[in-house]
């Protein structure tokens, strides 16, 4: 089975170091490390950060015709900051991953992928 | 006749469980173990009653329901293979293969080694937390205490579409996100999960009671102490399920206390405690102890002791209010909920005055919405002798109260200090 993670959290509450200190140097540690493991056990398909809400534009497509608008979709505290693909056994074992990513808080949507075109 | 309609309501009940439980775990899926077991059930109605009932039912069951899992993995497959030579393209993994399992058990499903731990984890996957709370109820009295579609919506007053949707919608994510069937690696949490639906289950068994006279509905609080006795079995080292057992065995012995005969509310002080059914209050004193001697307390052995001293009193003057008061504050501190507070508030008052009572009382914001909140400072307030506070207060649970019998308590309450 294929699942998506969909890593939900306050973008405020992210640690900002310094690219070069020793606290910046930890924390891709720990990213690095986690990514590792899930490559070591056959779990990872992709995954990606995303850059702050601050970039993003929404596109609202409809017959009408297309208009865009500056910021995320939904304006919530909370917000998409990146996303896991992975394999996975079963339900269980794709939570058991979610759990293990290195963001202390957040909301981390697990759904099973329905279809993806091989690539 | 009637003992054949007595042989399949046991067969529903008793035997189709255990046969599910078996096939799910035989099979890892409860889909096919479900539409299996519904196929026998639909053929001992047809047969039965001209064949006559089979010595051994449950074998028979386990017998039928293997062979029509197994004719139901045949179609499935060949249903796939047409498919992939159709569309080859949408099937990644040109190898995969099901195999074909033809071995038949045709013992009674209680003598197969498998059943416990296949009972097991069927219970933990209908309580799965990835189910929300309703879905958890309705898979586990429909998979586990095989209640049928038509009984579970008919003890929780909803209609029976939109109960068998809510299990439609909870047994397609099962298949859709591969909830597995297994044993939980975090077994306590889990465990928890399945002990607050089966509480559950009792309360609304017990709460309803009264309400809705019909004669023929199922009584969840027997089928809530039927699933705890059968987890106890299953699980028999861990307190807490024998806690929950002896906190529903001493509520059930006062069921026929509760309410007076125009189904009114009668409280735990005026209950006829003659009426209480002794049996059941010696099955909890066990129950009880069992788990005691685990060593290992919890939330509901709390509990279940608590209900035990006032079960266990010959009139309500010999309640032990100063060790219930000392037994809520221990539930304050595992689980802090300001309903755990405000009990503990009321035993307070009972024990060393009203005074204390009211000064213990909780957060009044915590349970502004909670009529039982303004019931008990009503209650301390008159015990007090503030009767203005009292009336205000008891008119503010008015105000809250949703449930009939409660309301014309209160109602009571209300005129009697006029």
């Amino acid at each position: 089975m294929e699942y998506m993670i969909l890593l939900h959290s306050d973008e405020s509450a992210a640690p900002d170091f310094a690219p070069g200190s020793p606290e910046f140097d930890a924390m891709m540690g720990e990213w690095m490390a986690f990514n590792a493991e899930l490559a070591e056990g056959g779990h990872m398909i992709g995954g990606a950060s995303l850059a702050p809400t601050g970039t993003a534009t929404t596109l609202h497509k409809s017959p009408e015709g297309n208009s865009t608008t500056d910021g995320p979709y939904a304006e919530t505290k909370e917000q998409l900051g990146g996303y896991y693909l992975v394999e996975a056994a079963d339900l269980d074992e794709a939570l058991a991953i979610a759990a293990k990513v290195p963001i202390p808080f957040g909301k981390f949507e697990v759904r099973p992928i329905a279809f993806r075109p091989e690539v | 006749m009637a003992t054949i309609e007595a042989a399949l309501a046991q067969l529903v009940r008793q035997d189709a469980p255990r046969v599910l439980a078996l096939l799910a775990g035989r099979y890892s899926d409860v889909h096919l173990a479900d539409d299996a077991v519904a196929d026998a059930l639909a053929e001992a109605a047809k047969r039965w009653p001209t064949d006559g009932v089979p010595d051994n039912p449950g074998a028979w069951l386990n017998r039928v329901a293997s062979r029509r899992a197994v004719d139901r993995i045949r179609r499935l497959d060949v249903e796939r293979r047409r498919i992939r030579s159709a569309a080859p393209e949408l099937h990644a993994d040109p190898n995969e293969t099901t195999t074909m399992h033809d071995m038949f058990l045709i013992d009674d499903p209680i003598s197969d080694p498998n059943l416990p731990e296949d009972q097991l984890r069927l219970m933990f996957l209908c309580c799965h937390p990835a189910l929300n709370r309703d879905a958890q109820v309705a898979l586990t009295l429909r998979l586990i205490a095989g209640l049928t579609t038509d009984e579970i919506a008919a003890a929780y007053l909803i209609p029976t579409p939109t109960l068998a949707q809510r299990i439609s919608r909870a047994k397609a994510k099962i298949r859709d996100a591969a909830i597995p069937l297994h044993m939980p690696s975090h077994l306590e949490h889990r465990l928890d999960v399945v002990l607050s639906v089966l509480y559950l289950v009792f309360n609304e068994g017990y709460l309803g009671r009264g309400e809705d006279p019909e004669p023929m509905r199922v009584d969840l609080c027997e089928e809530a102490l039927r699933l705890t006795r059968s987890l106890v079995d299953l699980l028999p080292d861990h307190a807490e399920i024998h806690g929950l057992l002896a906190l529903e065995l001493f509520h059930h012995a006062r069921r026929d206390a509760r309410l007076d005969t125009n189904a009114d509310l009668v409280l735990l002080p005026d209950q006829d405690r003659s009426t209480w059914h002794q049996g059941g209050i010696e099955q909890g004193n066990t129950a009880l102890r069992d788990a005691m001697a685990l060593k290992a307390p919890g939330r509901y052995q709390i509990q279940a002791m608590i209900a035990g001293y006032h079960t266990n009193a010959t009139n309500a003057d010999d309640t032990n209010w100063t060790r219930i008061a000392d037994l809520y504050g221990r539930l304050v501190t595992i689980d802090p909920s300001p309903i755990a507070a405000l009990n503990r508030a009321v035993a307070i008052g009972m024990a060393d005055g009203p005074q204390a009572g009211l000064a213990a009382l909780p957060n009044r914001d915590d349970l502004a919405d909670y009529h039982l909140f303004h019931a008990a400072e009503a209650e301390l307030h008159l015990m007090a002798g503030n009767v203005e506070p009292a009336r205000t207060a008891f008119a503010e649970a008015r105000r809250m109260a949703r449930n009939p019998a409660e309301i014309r308590h209160l109602d009571r309450r209300i005129a009697d200090i006029q």
